[in-house]
């Protein structure tokens, strides 16, 4: 990318609106469960409000406004005395009302800030705005047959019919708004992947949930000689470029891609003396690519005016009534100083909060270092095999301290842990107790082994006169003698050893 | 439409209440405003014909919880936006006194109900004065209440920063009654929240005043001593003669029993109707966009695509009246419009509250004709929109200031009913509960 802006002396400026599913357990304005099945009958999770029935009135989750007051407080963000809740006009069938309550002129959070690093370097993009609003339902585009629906479904302009689902209606959503601040699609990565860390830590996002996370991006591209050595440029330049705004965003990977086609194909337009087109245009997962959404796109009047139905709210003391946890880049820096540990593992171990939680509840009881190696490198690597995430297990995580403890007390191998009771506790989901009775992999007490080691030696003589002739295969014998008596159960280091200094003496 | 001798019902039902309880042994007739939970609630429009909603709209749970018996729906102006009940997609109603004649609106049918004896009490809305107007035209008693004292939340919305469900009955203690079982903080509502100033209590006025009390009370000839009445000059030049006449009487039996009437000025009050109407008809235009044919009320065609199927279903179901206040609102909120429409009508909204407020300092209630007119006959208004907006010039600025207004009868005139309109400051109906009981006591 750098390289190609050189050449061209063109660079590629871009801002973000990124919307987020804040995970509360009700609706934002009604009482309807957020909790979406993957297989749930359209139209179920619903009732008059968010169907937009007529009567029906808002009534505001403060839940989601405390989750939202998180965000900006992590994005350290400005919150008003008072914020009030807007109606955005327009039609569009996902719209139960044809108007979405979102917020316009006094937003929950402005003027923040988000850090994150992307290829070493530390960067900083600044919020303009993060809002609350709520989510329209999802629709689906059909065309007429006998196959099944999913086969049926097409693009709008092909499509027969649409159905519409408002299961999703009035999930409460954060969009907040970047100034354009990227100079390259491949910060924008970095930035979602460090957004999404925070917003987790905060306990308001589920990751895993459908659609919790979309992108609509704004890019234009600049001559590189007014990109000044910090990345500034002028307001006229960037009130000159034309831009487009990219659709349909749904990953972090789609985003890079995403934005990398698009700054590519304005960069051909330029540079083939064209004028790049002020345009929305749809971004294809498929084919990595972008594509025109309107030959000619209307300027958009949302008609906005104040909601009625919805009081405007006092959050004055919301802001210091509602407490953050730690987050990932603090705790970072806390786990270096605090338990030693080097750069690497200080960021696997607190990517994700679950993770850092873990690590710690760990780290108290045992060695620091034995506790990073067993959650970094053992528990993350075995999961990240299997392609699993921390959360696949939040709940057993007793389980997983109790294996460390058996390693740090010496009563199952590093060996045994690692190769068996680990990969069997995530294959099979049973606790470590379990396998190791069931495998017989506790290391048998010493008593057991020094005794099972004299007998051996006594009953077998004939291997031991081997042994001082100095025969290979007779140690090795008496070893498989002690570990047989000791049902496999003790280190065979530990038996060798003994067994040396048995017949040595 | 179902019939009835001055076709105020919509639909017939009986749906009934508790065993007991306030308004046990009462019948109710409900505007077709208000939802109720299976029974047709057409707003008086062919977009919502045969829409029957699911849910009981909160005052009717509350009418049945108290023992009243639902009679019926009753015929409005399509969505509330008329005068005169004759915008109903499914004909006008016959105004009890005299049948050539509208019975006002929008809440006409509800209204005609009670003046007829089809009903006991009933529930109307008022926009920008949809209860008082038929009240006045009917001659029965009908509450604006303050804005947030009764739950919105059922009321299909029109303009939702201005309207509150008020009660109509043939007497202020019956009206105060109802107005009882109606009023109070409901959690489905947010606007019904109730923020007290600073070192005052903060329950809801509702729920430590019983009205039916403060009605039954009235005054007695110390109150009525002290009581100002002030009125405000500019509502009442305007009324026609025999109107600002009995008005004048009701006035001067009044001071007889010893309140001193004083004139106020409310000097904004000549650009309420422009700005409320700016405003309702905004609001409107974001309220009704919900109507589009896919989840409910009339389809269209279904031809197209969907912004083609929404507008065959728009053009299908509105009537005219709606389809010229859609347009004059998406209009005032439109970019280029909206600061000289929208935001200049909020200004004036500020005002005429400011204007309240002072009033409300040198008089304890406003007294003004409720209708500058007499009810005219059906057919008599339509043609000139400009003209029937006029019509609200008295009961408009009350909604624009959110303040409690009370239309009680005031005598008649050329044989028709007048009806006298008192406003106090907010929350305080039990003022003007006392005064309209005063009201009715001298007035025959």
């Amino acid at each position: 990318m750098a390289r190609a802006a050189e050449r061209t002396g063109l660079e590629p400026v871009i801002g973000l609106e990124v919307h987020v599913q804040l995970d509360t357990e009700t609706k934002v304005f009604c009482g309807c469960s957020t909790d979406g099945d993957a297989d749930e009958e359209p139209n179920t999770r619903t009732c008059p409000v968010c169907l937009g029935l007529p009567g029906a009135l808002p009534v505001l989750n403060e839940a989601a406004v405390a989750a939202a007051v998180k965000v900006g407080k992590a994005l350290n963000a400005e919150i008003p005395a008072e914020t009030q809740f807007h109606r955005k006009n327009y039609y569009y069938p996902d719209l139960p009302k044809n108007f979405q309550i979102t917020q316009y002129d006094a937003p929950l959070c402005s003027d923040g800030v988000l850090e994150f690093s992307h290829e070493g370097d530390r960067r900083s993009v600044r919020i303009r705005r993060a809002h609350l609003e709520e989510d329209p339902g999802s629709i689906q585009h059909v065309r007429d047959g006998p196959a099944d629906l999913e086969a049926r479904t097409t693009s709008v302009d092909r499509a027969d019919y649409t159905l519409v689902d408002y299961n999703r209606a009035g999930t409460p959503l954060m969009e907040i708004v970047t100034e354009p601040d990227f100079r390259e699609p491949a910060a924008v990565r970095g930035f979602l992947e460090k957004l999404e860390e925070v917003l987790a830590y905060l306990g308001v996002f589920d990751a895993g949930s459908d659609g919790s996370l979309r992108v609509d991006a704004n890019l234009s591209m600049v001559e590189s000689e007014h990109v000044a050595d910090d990345g500034t440029i002028p307001e006229e330049v960037l009130a000159d470029a034309n831009r487009t705004e990219v659709k349909n965003i749904s990953s972090h990977r789609g985003a890079e891609t995403a934005l990398s086609y698009e700054a590519s194909r304005q960069r051909d337009q330029i540079e083939a003396g064209r004028e790049v087109e002020q345009e929305t245009r749809h971004y294809n997962e498929t084919h990595g690519n972008t594509v025109s959404m309107r030959a000619k796109e209307e300027e958009k009047d949302y008609r906005y005016f104040p909601e009625a139905d919805l009081p405007p709210l006092r959050v004055a003391d919301w802001k210091e009534k509602i407490d953050i946890p730690e987050l990932p880049d603090a705790r970072r820096e806390r786990f270096r100083t605090e338990y030693g540990l080097g750069a690497e593992a200080a960021s696997k171990l607190t990517s994700r909060k679950a993770v850092a939680d873990f690590y710690e509840q760990v780290a108290a009881e045992f060695d620091p270092d034995l506790a990073a190696t067993w959650v970094a490198d053992n528990l993350l690597g075995e999961l990240n095999y299997r392609d699993r995430e921390i959360e696949s297990v939040t709940d057993r995580l007793d389980e997983f301290a109790r294996l460390i403890e058996l390693v740090a007390t010496d009563e199952v191998t590093t060996k045994n842990a690692e190769e068996t009771v680990l990969r069997t506790m995530l294959d099979e989901g049973v606790d470590p107790d379990t396998v190791v009775e069931r495998e017989g992999l506790g290391k048998a007490a010493g008593e057991e082994v020094a005794t099972a080691v004299t007998d051996a030696v006594e009953n077998n003589p004939d291997a031991v006169a081997d042994y001082h002739d100095g025969e290979d295969g007779a140690l090795n014998f008496l070893v498989g003698q002690v570990m047989q008596a000791t049902g496999g159960s003790a280190d065979p280091g530990t038996v060798n050893e003994l067994l040396r200094a048995e017949l040595d003496s | 439409m179902s019939t009835d001798e001055f076709d105020v019902f919509l639909t017939r039902v009986e749906i009934d209440g508790a065993d007991d309880g306030p308004l046990a042994g009462k019948t109710v007739a409900v505007k077709d405003n208000i939802s109720t939970d299976g029974v047709e609630t057409t707003c008086g429009s062919a977009m919502l014909d045969g829409y029957e909603p699911p849910y009981d709209a909160t005052v009717v749970s509350r009418v049945r919880d108290a023992g009243a018996t639902v009679v019926g729906k009753t015929n409005m102006d399509e969505f509330g936006m008329g005068g005169t009940t004759e915008t109903s997609a499914f004909g006008p109603t016959k105004n009890p006194v005299d049948p050539e004649r509208v019975p006002g609106g929008s809440s006409g049918g509800s209204a005609a109900a009670v003046a007829a004896g089809e009903a006991d009490l009933a529930l109307g809305s008022d926009t920008g004065g949809s209860v008082r107007n038929p009240a006045a035209f009917c001659g029965v008693v009908g509450i604006k209440p303050t804005y947030g004292l009764v739950s919105r939340y059922g009321l299909v919305a029109y303009a939702n920063s201005l309207e509150q469900i008020g009660p109509l009955a043939s007497t202020v203690t019956e009206a105060a009654t109802l107005l009882d079982v109606i009023a109070g903080p409901d959690e489905r509502d947010a606007t019904t929240r109730y923020d007290a100033a600073e070192g005052e209590p903060d329950d809801h006025p509702a729920e430590t005043v019983s009205y039916a009390d403060a009605a039954r009370e009235g005054f007695d000839e110390d109150e009525l001593a002290e009581l100002t009445v002030g009125v405000p000059r500019e509502l009442v030049e305007g009324a026609a003669d025999p109107v600002r006449e009995t008005f004048q009487s009701a006035l001067d039996a009044l001071g007889t029993r010893g309140v001193e009437t004083v004139d106020v000025s409310l000097p904004s009050v000549e650009h309420a109707v422009q700005a409320y109407y700016v405003i309702a008809m905004s609001e409107a235009s974001s309220n009704l966009a919900r109507f589009d044919g896919v989840r409910y009320g009339e389809q269209g065609d279904r031809e197209g695509n969907w912004n083609e199927s929404f507008a065959s279903a728009r053009e299908a179901g509105f009537g005219s009246e709606v389809k010229r206040r859609i347009l004059l609102g998406t209009y005032a909120l439109s970019a280029g419009y909206h600061d000289e429409y929208y935001e200049k009508a909020q200004d004036a909204r500020a005002w005429v509250k400011r204007d309240f407020d002072e009033a409300l300092q040198t008089a304890d209630v406003l007294a003004t004709p409720t209708m500058p007119v007499l009810p005219p006959k059906r057919g008599e208004s339509l043609d000139d929109p400009l003209q029937l907006y006029l019509m609200d010039a008295n009961t408009v600025p009350v909604n624009l200031a959110n303040l409690p207004a009370i239309s009680v009868p005031a005598g008649r005139a050329d044989g028709l009913p007048v009806g006298l309109q008192l406003v106090g400051p907010a929350f305080g109906e039990p003022l003007i509960l006392r005064a309209a009981s005063a009201v009715e006591t001298v007035v025959d």
